[in-house]
């Protein structure tokens, strides 16, 4: 199956972006052009400081260009208001991230609810937890759950609201190899039974072998898009 | 629940102990408005419903003698409502199982009624009945000073003659809430009183049968006061009138006029100082509360929610630890407002509290103090909002890290490396550290705002009673007498030294503005009564001219080279014209001065004296009093009382004495509750700071003890940047306290007293203490919670 035989979820078009510091200018992104469609999970490989964070934020709707387009299906992104932004990431993308950014305050259940209660169609908590298989930590806080854990809930927390895309970065950045699995098992369970379109961003080249197409990018530069014609289920990947 | 919902009471829950800081600065500066302002409501509501219901009059004049029909052309005059004629005598009396001089005035109560004006409310026993002539109603002040009771008997002096009376009733009037001697300066219930018999029997022991000499006037709506007194001085002038006078002028009232105006302006400057500190440190300690939410702050949005919901959830956190704070505060206040009102209560005689808790004032001060809250959080999320969420998502440490000057000054290099950790990151964060200082000083200064005034009022009476005044007794004489009368006082066993003064009540008049005083002659060589300068130093009397206190001078818009219109109260009533001299500085009372020799020239009399001032003591000297002992003083006070011409006999111990139980102890306990809830808003904001360091930068102190720092070393860093922090601050605070000080001085100017502005080194020491044992106690907490830090959790969750 050809990826351009699918609808484009996102096309991004000369995409740079320039940090500046004072003295020095920062360029994280030079000119990117990018295309993701419906359906498939992308890794995004590349080197610490490529630029891989900040174009998954762009895409998020989390940060903007310096310069350069994104379009989200017929939506232009780089021309959106903040409150624009506000309700694409609310009805429409879901986050991962490294770190996994779970509210102390509330347990596993309510740190999805967070999410449902203001989302349009969503499934319900227990059912979000069950996808990443948690049920039995389901009112247990943050800090009472490992860090693999703690990242299933965040991805449970992603998906709960049925995301057109989810995008995660580095989600196993933090893990060991073992609990990393199950992570990744999770997010193709969603990308399988929900089919999100799903952004993996990660400096772990095994971890490519589990996506349909991977993206590498090197000092803000994209310099390769592999097709991968044999995916490796999660279970098979070891690093 | 929604799961925001629970975070929120979660999160409460969590930052307990930092909320109940924050709601204790906002419990401080909330009691002190509702207290302050509830009690001065009270008084005043108090006040203008007694005068109301016990009808006090609206024009007085007391003179020599009228014949009683003069009543009647009086009550015709266009204007009146009502007239109630009285007799009025000085009486001095002696108390069983007492020595003391005890001194009053007795007034009469018509026979058989209730008076129509000037009513009094009796609180036990009953009126006098007119057909006995041995009955006697004291006021309840004079009956608790001197443990009196119904059918208690007492020998009274009227006119020269001994008459025993039965005590059948103890009342107040509303003539009297502020019950003091003329010319006095403080109550002193034990050795001045009012009391009352009625009519016939009065008149008949004052051989004042037919007449009266005293009236009080009731006008009808509308009518004119001014004009009534010019009338009522045209008529009474061929019966001796001594002018008359409104409630303006009417002594009580005018005390009490003087003490709420004065407690109005401390009612109002504490709550606006107080309220401004704690909005201030509200704003700082809920913007910093926030911006140590930036990461949730940033989650929250990424999955969507818009700002305004963020800002709302956060709203809420800060509504409801306000609202605890506000209703904490309204509790503390209410409940300090009854017991300061009651404390008035001691001072002000009235029969009842009308207690006023207006809801306005409620409202007000709780609508100020959600604004600020609400503004301060609105500006902390909008600031974590504002950063897109991506940015706000990684750890808040953007910080360039520079070396500060003096750290490029090589200045630094003898510090150990805690050492420079702390000053740097207060270098890196000045804004930050800025706030923490500039919230301790508040802290400092607002303690001594409440704290000087104790200093301040002793300064105020050694200089009033041992610079300015030095006599022991002060006598006072019935009727002007020649100088020859100290001749009988100086040869009374006892009495080391005596000295004369002429004392006028005089109308002052400069312009369109007058003043009503005593003006006082005192001799040109006098030793026991000093007249001060601006420096407070004694200064010689001009020969002739006025010296005014500087306070008198501005109320008549007077300088020294005007000429003022000096219209005695006394006597012929004749007006002269002198020039004002020179100012004095003055701290109780507000009376002119001139030289005794002057002062009788003017008046076109002979040497002439109305009181004398004494020195007790063994030897004829000038400071013997050492080794005289109150027996022998008690001895004096009787001959003293026994001479006939003695109207009043004033000892400056007890005028001390009670000035320290009386106004001072009301203002001093008002500004002690001030200096405790200050204490409250100083311990609030340090625990504050203290608590937002700690979250501020737990997971730094945590990967340093990742690294191998020790307890100790860890919580040296964020301990010695609470040193330094407040060591910086305590300085700054007394500059803010020194000026907040000199704020409420200047508010607290009355015709009564003016407080001076003395801040003694305990001042300091007090206001800094207590930040310091703030520091303390909460250094101590933050040392017991960073032995508790989490460093697995650090672990987990970062690199
Ligand atoms: N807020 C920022 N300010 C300045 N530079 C930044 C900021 N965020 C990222 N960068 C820089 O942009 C480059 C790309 O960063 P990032 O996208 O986070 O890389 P990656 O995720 O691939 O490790 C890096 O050089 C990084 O230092
Ligand atoms: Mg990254």
């Amino acid at each position: 199956m050809a990826a351009t035989d699918r609808q484009c979820v996102f096309h991004a078009a000369e995409l740079s972006k320039v940090y500046d510091m004072g003295e020095v200018q920062v360029h994280a992104l030079r000119g990117v052009n990018l295309e993701l469609y419906d359906k498939e999970l992308v890794v995004l490989l590349g080197p610490s400081g490529s630029g891989k964070s900040t174009l998954l934020n762009i895409l998020g709707g989390l940060d903007t260009a310096s310069s350069g387009t994104v379009r989200y299906h017929e939506r232009e992104l780089t021309q959106a208001t903040e409150k624009e932004l506000t309700h694409y990431r609310r009805y429409h993308v879901g986050f991962v991230f490294q770190f996994y950014n779970l509210i102390p305050s509330l347990t596993a259940r309510e740190n999805v609810s967070i999410v449902t209660e203001i989302a349009r169609d969503p499934m319900s908590a227990e059912q979000a937890l069950a996808l990443v298989d948690l049920q039995g930590r389901i009112d247990h806080f943050p800090a009472q759950l490992s860090g693999g854990e703690q990242q299933r809930v965040a991805i449970a927390r992603a998906i709960a609201k049925r995301p057109q895309v989810l995008l995660c970065d580095e989600p196993t950045g933090a893990l060991d190899s073992s609990t990393g699995v199950v992570v990744l098992e999770a997010l193709q369970t969603v990308n399988q039974q929900l089919g999100t379109t799903t952004v993996v961003i990660t400096h772990n080249a095994a971890i490519a072998e589990m996506a349909d197409r991977v993206i590498i990018l090197a000092d803000g530069h994209i310099v390769e898009v592999k097709q991968n014609s044999h995916k490796k289920p999660p279970t098979e990947i070891v690093w | 629940m929604r799961a925001l919902d629970i975070k929120l009471w979660r999160e409460l829950w969590h930052l307990r102990g930092q909320a109940a800081a924050i709601a204790l600065v906002i419990v401080g500066g909330v009691a002190v408005c509702i207290m302050s302002l509830s009690t001065l409501d009270t008084l005043v509501q108090t006040r203008d419903s007694y005068y109301r219901d016990y009808r006090l009059g609206d024009l007085f004049v007391s003179l020599k003698r009228a014949p009683n029909h003069l009543q009647q052309q009086i009550e015709q005059l266009p204007g009146v409502a009502e007239v109630e004629t009285r007799v009025v005598a000085a009486v001095s009396l002696q108390l069983t199982g007492s020595d003391e001089p005890a001194t009053g005035l007795l007034t009469s109560i018509p026979d058989h009624s209730d008076a129509r004006l000037n009513r009094l409310y009796i609180r036990s026993g009953r009126l006098a009945d007119g057909r006995r002539d041995n009955e006697l109603v004291v006021s309840d002040a004079f009956a608790e000073a001197n443990k009196l009771q119904i059918n208690d008997t007492v020998v009274a002096v009227i006119n020269g003659k001994h008459k025993r009376l039965t005590i059948v009733g103890i009342a107040l009037s509303p003539e009297y809430i502020y019950e003091i001697a003329p010319g006095a300066i403080v109550p002193d219930y034990k050795r001045y009183g009012v009391m009352w018999m009625a009519r016939t029997p009065l008149s008949t022991a004052y051989d004042m049968e037919g007449a009266f000499n005293d009236l009080v006037l009731k006008l009808q709506p509308g009518a004119s006061g001014d004009d009534m007194i010019d009338r009522l001085d045209a008529l009474l002038k061929r019966y001796g009138g001594r002018g008359a006078y409104d409630r303006d002028d009417q002594l009580s009232n005018r005390f009490l006029h003087e003490e709420f105006v004065q407690l109005r302006n401390m009612a109002v400057m504490f709550p606006v100082i107080f309220l401004s500190v704690a909005a201030f440190l509200l704003n700082v300690v809920v913007s910093r509360l926030i911006s140590t939410e930036r990461q949730q702050i940033a989650v929250l949005k990424a999955f969507g929610y818009r700002n305004a919901a963020v800002g709302w959830h956060y709203a809420q956190l800060v509504l409801l630890i306000t609202g605890f704070g506000i209703l904490g505060g309204y509790a503390l206040g209410i409940w300090l407002a009854r017991g300061l009102s009651e404390l008035y209560m001691d001072y002000y005689r009235f029969p009842f509290l009308l207690y006023q808790f207006s809801p306005l004032v409620f409202i007000a001060v709780a609508a100020i103090t959600v604004s600020v809250a609400m503004l301060a959080t609105l500006r902390a999320v909008r600031a974590a909002a504002s950063l897109p969420p991506a940015q706000a998502m990684r750890e808040q440490s953007p910080e360039n890290f520079r070396l500060f000057w003096l750290e490029r000054a090589g200045l630094l290099r003898i510090l150990s490396p805690s050492g420079r950790m702390i000053l740097r990151h207060m270098a890196r964060r000045p804004l930050k550290t800025l706030s923490s200082i500039c919230g301790l000083a508040c802290a400092c200064g607002i303690m001594m705002v409440g704290n000087f005034q104790m200093d301040a009022i002793d300064t105020m009476v050694y200089m009033q009673f041992s610079v300015a005044q030095r006599d022991d007794v002060k006598v006072s004489f019935t009727e002007p007498v020649s100088s020859a009368a100290l001749y009988s006082l100086k040869s009374l066993p006892g009495v080391a030294y005596v000295e004369g003064v002429r004392e006028v009540p005089v109308q002052l008049r400069y312009q369109h503005r007058s003043y009503r005083t005593s003006l006082q002659g005192i001799a040109r060589d006098a030793q026991l009564q000093k007249v001060l300068d601006a420096d407070l130093q004694p200064v010689g009397l001009p020969e002739s001219g006025l010296l005014l206190p500087e306070r008198l001078a501005s109320i008549l818009g007077a300088k020294p080279g005007d000429m003022l219109t000096v219209e005695v109260l006394e006597g012929d009533r004749q007006s002269y014209q002198v020039p004002l001299k020179a100012m004095t500085k003055q701290f109780l009372g507000v009376s002119a001065y001139m030289d005794l020799q002057a002062l009788n020239r003017l008046m076109n009399e002979g040497e002439s004296l109305s009181s004398a001032l004494i020195k007790l003591g063994p030897f004829e000297s000038m400071d013997s009093s050492q080794g005289f002992d109150a027996q022998q003083a008690s001895t004096v006070y009787r001959r003293l009382r026994e001479m006939p011409a003695v109207a009043g006999i004033s000892v400056r111990q007890s005028l001390i004495d009670s000035f320290y139980e009386t106004l001072a102890k009301s203002m001093l306990t008002f500004t002690f509750i001030n200096t405790l809830l200050g204490g409250v808003i100083a311990f609030g904001v340090v625990y504050n700071t203290v608590r937002i360091m700690l979250s501020e930068r737990g997971r730094e102190l945590a990967s340093l003890r990742v690294l191998g720092y020790s307890h100790n070393e860890v919580a040296y860093i964020l301990l010695g940047e609470l040193a330094l922090l407040t060591l910086l601050a305590i300085p700054l605070g007394f500059l803010l306290g020194a000026y907040l000080s000199r704020l409420m001085v200047d508010q607290m100017q009355t015709d009564l007293y003016r407080v001076p502005l003395v801040l003694e080194p305990d001042t300091f020491a007090m206001s800094a203490l207590v930040v310091l044992v703030a520091a303390l106690i909460s250094g101590l907490m933050m040392w017991h919670r960073l032995g508790k830090l989490d460093l697995v959790e650090v672990l987990k969750t970062r690199e």
